[in-house]
């Protein structure tokens, strides 16, 4: 085994460390209340899983990982949070507050959650790299804390941001096994920019019709049909 | 066959011709086999499923069946030679005979099944022959529903059974166990049960095996449900492998008094003559399975020579069965043609009209009732020996389940014999009840040709009931691992060495001393005919316009059933009777309805009804959930799935 890749050894502590980060900052998502600061939390998370992947390149000397972080770091850092506060702006509902569900319920299934990613996980990946299989346990956490976020928000524009921490623990995942091709990331994030794009305009065409982005007007679409 | 089929595609009128020819060569060739002594001959071919290909596997069983099978189809095929109504489905003729010929000689579980569905789908696209009629279509979807759960298992139970390989000889190698086993068999009881008529899935017989045309629906009768009971033999005699328990039979006994006594109690009660005979179809499958049934326990309770005993007796009464039951839907299907309808409230004295076909259905009734010296008889009388010979096997549960059967099997049979003159005496005796029937016409040359052929075998069967089971020797010892051996003689067959035994030449012999007596005895009688007033036994006086007496005041089939009806239809088919009398002033007659109820329906199909229409109660309340309520339930799913991976991770 890769010596820098066990217990101990600052490659593995620090890619571990930035890992936690990113799902200590799910768990953060999962409760905030205010719009502007769960756009802010998608951001620092954003942030983290690039430094997640430049650490990544450079301990397994893969350069195209600083694509991915690179592409991390712009798209979701920078570009897709100001294009969400600008939304928020033009809505006019930056400081509106949403009721997710209460903050000991979230914490308590998001806790859930996590043992059971990890419960899969370890026992799947017993002959993998210890490093692959911790990350890949916390990347599945990340990608089930923004299924329950889905689930629990109740606009639209948080449910987006839901969605694009679920593809964050994707990412995650992929920068985490050793040998996966570029390619896969950068179609994830294409995938996830033309996503941006469909929702932005969605949340306008929502708004413009009930008013509001609360997403249970749509629901009333659905039984004028029965 | 398959090529018969492609040349029928060409020229329809040819198919009957070239399934006739071609089912009477293996006829001769599988009783050449028999002979021979049933050498075991396997075939690989490279056809099939990719890399695999298929296996052809012929022994003592299915040679057997395939006997039956051959010869019942060419006295059928024989008999649609020269009729012009069926050409569109010709072509699907030979390759029903072809898709049962490959389900018995299968040598693996692939061409089984294909074997098995050649025969199902061919089998419903002869039955829709004549679909325009709304009875036939709705007959015809039961089938369908039947065939596809019917496959649905079977194809579970190869799964099951293919732990090594998809050849039977893999499967051997690897007899299912435990839970596994259990499952096996009711699989194959559903599988290849519903295609037999075994109860509790035998409702779609009456309906569909009316709405076919005739010579198929003797096919389907007479043999198909043999070809399904092959197969619940091969898998549960064979492929399971001879180390299963007693209690392995008991599904198959119970099931099979249930079918004997509810069969022939509803051949009473139905108004169609082949549905009557459909329905006496479900007791004869249900007293084969007894003693299939009777074969399995006393094998596990290492019994041999009862085990041989209760296998030899159903495979004698498949035989007999497969033989006498065409000839009655052959007949059956001759008066509808003669007589123009099924329906027994219309025939009546047919014996004047068509008295070659009505001798032949005489002789398939007698066969039916199970008189001495027929095939009919032999078949029922050994299937009782096995039943009586049974007590002596298991614990006090088994010894009780045994009497019941016997006792159940002895109501079938009485209300068997019940069917068989309500049959004859209503359709072929008396008088006319319709102008149609009163002007019928005798059937045509090959019809009459197919039944006298058919009916000449089972003749023979019935003389020489033992040598049947000589020639069955090798298949009863690949069922039970032991032969009738010196039980099955020329003249005698007896249920053990040491008993008294059934020689059906010299019942013969003394039916015909007797009858002989009786004509000696007329030589001196005085046989001039004397007439006089009489009470007239309720028939009204003459009118221009009836000139018999109105042919209605007869027995008709519903008032001739309608003591067994009342004395057992009540607390069984839940009988109903509803007289509705007119307003007074109004000159209509009085009406009596009889409702039926088939206790499957309201035990087995309406609980499954409801249940399906529960569950798409609910695919329906899904459709109209709100975004987050079908988000919640696909993340419920998903966690769900990952739970379970993670338990089974864990064990």
């Amino acid at each position: 085994m890769d010596p820098r890749m066990g217990y101990g050894a600052l490659g593995y502590d620090l890619a571990h460390l930035l890992g936690t980060a990113t799902l200590v900052l799910s768990f953060v998502l999962l409760y905030q209340k205010r719009i502007d600061a769960v756009v802010n939390t998608y951001a620092a998370q954003a942030w983290v899983l690039a430094a997640a992947a430049f650490w990544q390149g450079w301990v397994q000397d893969s350069p195209h990982l600083y694509v991915t972080g690179l592409i991390a770091l712009l798209a979701k850092g920078v570009a897709i949070p100001l294009a969400l506060h600008n939304i928020v702006r033009r809505l006019r509902i930056g400081r509106s507050i949403e009721s997710a569900l209460g903050v000991f319920p979230s914490m308590a299934l998001g806790m859930g959650m996590v043992a059971l990613a990890i419960l899969v996980v370890l026992p799947i990946t017993l002959g993998a790299q210890v490093l692959t299989r911790e990350d890949l346990a916390i990347a599945l956490s990340v990608v089930l804390l923004g299924l329950l976020m889905m689930i629990t928000r109740r606009t639209a524009l948080t449910q987006v941001i839901a969605f694009m921490s679920m593809e964050n623990g994707l990412i995650l995942a992929a920068v985490g096994v050793a040998g996966m091709p570029l390619v896969v990331e950068l179609s994830v994030a294409v995938l996830v920019l033309v996503a941006a794009i469909v929702f932005g305009e969605f949340f306008f065409r929502i708004r413009s019709q009930f008013d509001s982005l609360d997403i249970s007007h749509l629901d009333r679409v659905g039984e004028a049909h029965r | 066959m398959n090529v018969a089929a492609l040349l029928a595609v060409l020229r329809p009128m040819l198919a009957p011709v070239l399934t006739a020819l071609l089912a009477g060569c293996g006829a001769v060739a599988a009783l050449s086999y028999l002979v021979m002594g049933a050498p075991a001959v396997t075939l690989d071919l490279p056809i099939g499923l990719p890399g695999a290909g298929i296996t052809l596997a012929l022994d003592g069983l299915s040679a057997v069946f395939l006997l039956v099978v051959f010869l019942a189809s060419t006295a059928a095929a024989a008999s649609a030679i020269g009729d012009h109504h069926y050409t569109e489905t010709a072509p699907f003729l030979p390759a029903f005979v072809g898709g049962m010929a490959l389900a018995l000689v299968a040598g693996d579980g692939f061409s089984l099944l294909l074997g098995f569905e050649a025969m199902s789908v061919t089998s419903l696209v002869l039955v829709l022959s004549t679909h325009r009629d709304g009875t036939v279509r709705q007959g015809g979807l039961l089938y369908g529903g039947m065939a596809a759960l019917g496959a649905l298992s079977l194809i579970m139970v190869v799964g099951l059974l293919a732990q090594r390989g998809l050849s039977f000889a893999a499967m051997r190698a690897a007899p299912p166990e435990g839970w596994r086993a259990i499952l096996v068999l009711a699989l194959v009881l559903v599988g290849a049960g519903s295609k037999a008529g075994i109860v509790p899935l035998h409702t779609w017989l009456p309906p569909a095996h009316a709405a076919a045309p005739a010579h198929v629906s003797a096919l389907m009768s007479g043999v198909m449900t043999k070809v399904a009971l092959y197969v619940v033999v091969r898998v549960l005699f064979d492929l399971c492998g001879p180390a299963q328990p007693a209690w392995f039979g008991v599904p198959l006994i119970v099931l099979g008094a249930a079918g004997a006594l509810l069969g022939a109690l509803r051949a009473n009660m139905e108004g169609d003559i082949k549905a009557a005979l459909a329905c006496s179809t479900i007791e004869n499958v249900g007293l084969i399975t007894i003693g299939f049934g009777v074969a399995l326990v006393a094998r596990g309770a290492d019994l041999p020579a009862l085990a041989s005993l209760g296998a030899a007796a159903a495979l004698l009464h498949i035989v007999a069965h497969g033989l006498f039951k065409p000839l009655l839907f052959l007949g059956a299907g001759a008066i509808q043609d003669g007589a123009g309808t099924r329906r027994l409230d219309r025939l009546g004295g047919l014996i004047h009209r068509m008295p070659v076909t009505s001798a032949l259905l005489i002789f398939g009734a007698v066969n039916l009732a199970a008189l001495p010296p027929t095939a009919g008889f032999a078949g029922e009388w050994l299937l009782f020996q096995s039943v009586l010979g049974a007590p002596r096997i298991g614990g006090f549960a088994v010894q009780v389940l045994v009497c019941v059967t016997a006792g159940l099997m002895a109501m079938g049979a009485a209300l068997a014999a019940a069917a068989a003159v309500r049959l004859v005496g209503v359709a072929l005796l008396g008088r006319p009840r319709g102008p149609r029937a009163a002007a019928a016409e005798e059937a045509g040359p090959w019809k009459l040709r197919a039944m006298s052929g058919v009916a000449s075998v089972a003749f023979l069967v019935g003389l020489f009931p033992g040598s049947v089971l000589r020639l069955a020797g090798p298949a009863l010892r690949t069922l039970t691992g032991a032969e009738m051996g010196e039980r099955a003689g020329l003249a005698v067959l007896t249920p053990a060495l040491d008993m008294p035994g059934y020689a059906a030449l010299l019942t013969l012999a003394l039916l015909l001393l007797a009858f002989g007596a009786i004509w000696f005895l007329r030589q001196f009688a005085d046989l001039r005919t004397t007439r006089g007033p009489a009470w007239d036994c309720g028939f009204g006086a003459s009118t221009a316009r009836l000139p018999f007496g109105d042919p209605l005041t007869q027995y008709s089939g519903g008032g001739f059933s309608q003591p067994l009806r009342r004395a057992l239809g009540h607390s069984i088919l839940a009988a109903r009777e509803v007289v509705s009398m007119p307003e007074p002033g109004d000159t209509s007659a009085a009406r009596i309805e009889v409702t039926l109820r088939d206790p499957a329906n309201a035990w087995v199909f309406a609980p499954f009804a409801y249940w399906r229409d529960k569950a798409s109660g609910i695919a329906d309340t899904m459709q109209f959930l709100t975004i987050r309520q079908i988000l919640s339930v696909m993340v419920g799913v998903l966690v769900l799935f990952l739970i379970v991976i993670a338990v089974i991770e864990q064990l």
